[in-house]
């Protein structure tokens, strides 16, 4: 579960998020649109506590617990788990060590991993030479190990074929079901919204949230025909 | 054959001690061994056919066909050594004989301001093949304790040996390796070093000497450096046949210490093969490593390449652990173990894994 309350966060000194406020109750999917640039990895970073992204004002609660100021894994042990849309490589940690790390039943580390065709790519160095969907299927590989309650998911399934997204997305769905489970998840393509149920959506443009609460679907077809100009231009009347 | 009562000459702690340098009391996996503490030889026994080991000074005294090798590998490079050496070990490999469990030695320091000094000499013949474990370590009681070390290393034709040499020192301990190998044709002689515990000052810069065509030559080592430390470690690989391959590579990490790698590859034929490789990663603001890699030759016909590369933990990796959970000092240690990376050694898999049991041991409580 999570709760932003008034949340600025700035970057390198520039406001990037403004007064956001959102709610997603466990159980809960929210989907996150913008545009290129619009604050939306910012936003999932923030709530993460990575170094650089500053809450300047507002509050930040996940699992009921207020976290500003707390490391992040701390956030982590509180049941934050975010997929990098870009994970940097981790040169010497293998990604068995790290599946290893987070979860202590090696039966369910070989089952996820066949289903995530990772088998070979536990004895390689953590995104070292993956590809973009190999990334993205380690990425999401290591959430469900972790058994993180709130997935903070960048962009899942870019770079992701057509056949992984449906791997993918049947892993998730799975994992999604249980309801003490919740996620926020940036999507440019929409595709992963075939895959799971998600009730609601909002829209982050300029560092700001609109929108916040419409059917996912109807949002990004929306998004799809007339493109974020109408958004601004919509948001501008209301 | 009767146990060794270590436990008497040596003393539980100091036997901790010459364990972690890679001493196996047990002597179940090993095939030979020697102890010599300060000057006295505490042990010295093969428990195998094939294998000779004992002090140098008994080996020069009734060996009179392998005293020609004493000072033989210096003298050839025009390089001075110490004379005024006391104890150090004789191992042979008699030829054709196959040694598959490693032979072990190992040198210990234990009275206060000692300075040990040893020569030793290493002779595989032709067709051999023997691991060698060896390892220095010191005892708590030996303070501005001294070491040199002379070794001499003779592969001979087809001949194989695969020489770890562990350094378990502590840190007011200085350390002067000096090794010279000579590799004859069809033979190959690899060399792995690790040093993880602090040491004051250690230089050594061994040489491998290709002398017939086909030889191979590797050195690999692993290197941790800890605050007020000085470890300027190098290997150097002179390559005087055609068709002679090499490989050095290097990994160190400063805790705050100071690291020069050194590598050299110097041809002196044609048709050679050879690459060095070192790595750093500074952990610490006060540490430095500085790697020096050299490439020699007077031939066009050589494939000599190197790649140094030295850096620090990223804070984008420390975060990537950390989002799952690792405390910034986990994810610190975890990435520092990748780093020092047993499979860097050329060692077979039983020794790898205790030799990683032995970094384990080691890195637990280091930062
Ligand atoms: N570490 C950083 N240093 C400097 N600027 C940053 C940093 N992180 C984000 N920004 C800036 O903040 C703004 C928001 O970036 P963010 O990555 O959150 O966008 P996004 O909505 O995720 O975009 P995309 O859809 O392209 O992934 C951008 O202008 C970006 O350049
Ligand atoms: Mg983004």
């Amino acid at each position: 579960m999570l709760e932003l309350k008034n949340l600025f966060v700035e970057v390198e000194n520039k406001p990037v998020l403004k007064n956001i406020n959102l709610s997603i109750s466990s159980g809960g999917i929210m989907v996150l649109f913008g545009p290129n640039g619009s604050g939306k990895s910012t936003l999932i970073k923030a709530v993460m506590g990575f170094e650089g992204y500053k809450v300047t004002k507002g509050e930040i609660i996940v699992n009921g617990k207020k976290v500003n100021g707390l490391s992040v894994d701390e956030r982590a042990k509180l049941g934050a788990g975010i997929m990098f849309q870009h994970p940097p490589k981790v040169r010497g940690v293998k990604l068995a060590q790290i599946s290893e790390y987070l979860c202590g039943d090696n039966n369910k580390i070989e089952r996820l991993a066949k289903e995530l065709s990772l088998e070979e790519h536990l004895e390689r160095d953590i995104n070292s030479g993956f590809s973009g969907g190999e990334m993205k299927r380690s990425e999401l590989f290591q959430l469900a190990l972790q058994g993180a309650d709130l997935l903070l998911l960048d962009e899942p399934e870019s770079g992701v074929d057509i056949e992984n997204i449906s791997i993918m997305g049947a892993v998730l769905n799975k994992y999604l079901a249980d309801k003490r489970k919740s996620a926020l998840i940036i999507t440019h393509t929409g595709y992963i919204l075939d895959y799971i149920k998600a009730k609601s959506g909002c829209l982050l443009i300029d560092g700001e949230l609109w929108c916040s609460g419409k059917n996912p679907k109807d949002m990004f077809e929306e998004i799809k025909e007339e493109g974020y100009e109408h958004c601004r231009e919509c948001h501008g009347k209301n | 054959m009767v146990k060794i009562d270590t436990d008497k000459i040596l003393g539980k702690d100091d036997m901790a001690k010459a364990a972690s340098s890679g001493m196996d009391f047990t002597e179940k996996t090993r095939s030979a061994s020697f102890l010599q503490k300060d000057n006295d030889v505490l042990f010295s026994r093969s428990l195998q056919c094939g294998i000779e080991i004992m002090r140098i000074e008994e080996a020069l005294e009734k060996k009179k066909n392998m005293r020609k090798y004493y000072g033989k590998a210096f003298k050839a490079l025009n390089k001075e050594y110490p004379q005024n050496t006391n104890g150090g070990y004789f191992i042979r490999v008699k030829k054709g004989h196959t040694v598959e469990l490693p032979i072990q030695a190992c040198l210990f320091l234990k009275k206060q301001g000692f300075k040990q000094k040893v020569h030793n000499v290493i002779i595989v013949e032709a067709g051999a093949k023997a691991y060698i474990i060896t390892g220095c370590a010191a005892s708590r009681a030996a303070e501005e304790s001294f070491h040199l070390g002379i070794s001499e290393f003779y592969v001979q034709k087809g001949g194989y040996l695969n020489f770890t040499m562990i350094h378990s020192w502590k840190k007011d301990i200085s350390a002067r390796p000096m090794s010279i190998a000579f590799v004859d044709e069809n033979a190959s002689f690899i060399s792995n070093y690790v040093c993880l515990k602090p040491v004051k000052e250690i230089v050594m810069y061994p040489t491998a000497v290709l002398q017939g065509e086909h030889a191979r030559a590797s050195f690999n080592s692993l290197i941790l450096s800890h605050p007020k430390t000085l470890q300027d470690i190098g290997a150097r690989v002179i390559f005087q046949k055609e068709n002679t391959q090499a490989e050095i590579i290097s990994r160190a990490v400063s805790l705050g210490g100071k690291v020069v790698a050194r590598g050299d590859l110097k041809a002196v034929a044609k048709n050679v093969k050879a690459h060095l490789e070192c790595r750093g990663l500074v952990v610490s603001e006060r540490g430095a490593i500085h790697a020096i890699p050299e490439l020699e030759t007077v031939f066009r016909d050589v494939d000599l390449s190197h790649e140094a590369a030295i850096g620090k933990i990223s804070k984008e990796e420390i975060e990537y652990l950390s989002s799952r959970g690792m405390t910034a000092e986990e994810a610190q240690s975890i990435i520092i173990r990748g780093f020092m990376d047993v499979n860097i050694l050329a060692l077979p898999e039983a020794l790898k894994k205790e030799i990683k049991e032995l970094e384990e041991k080691t890195l637990k409580g280091s930062f």
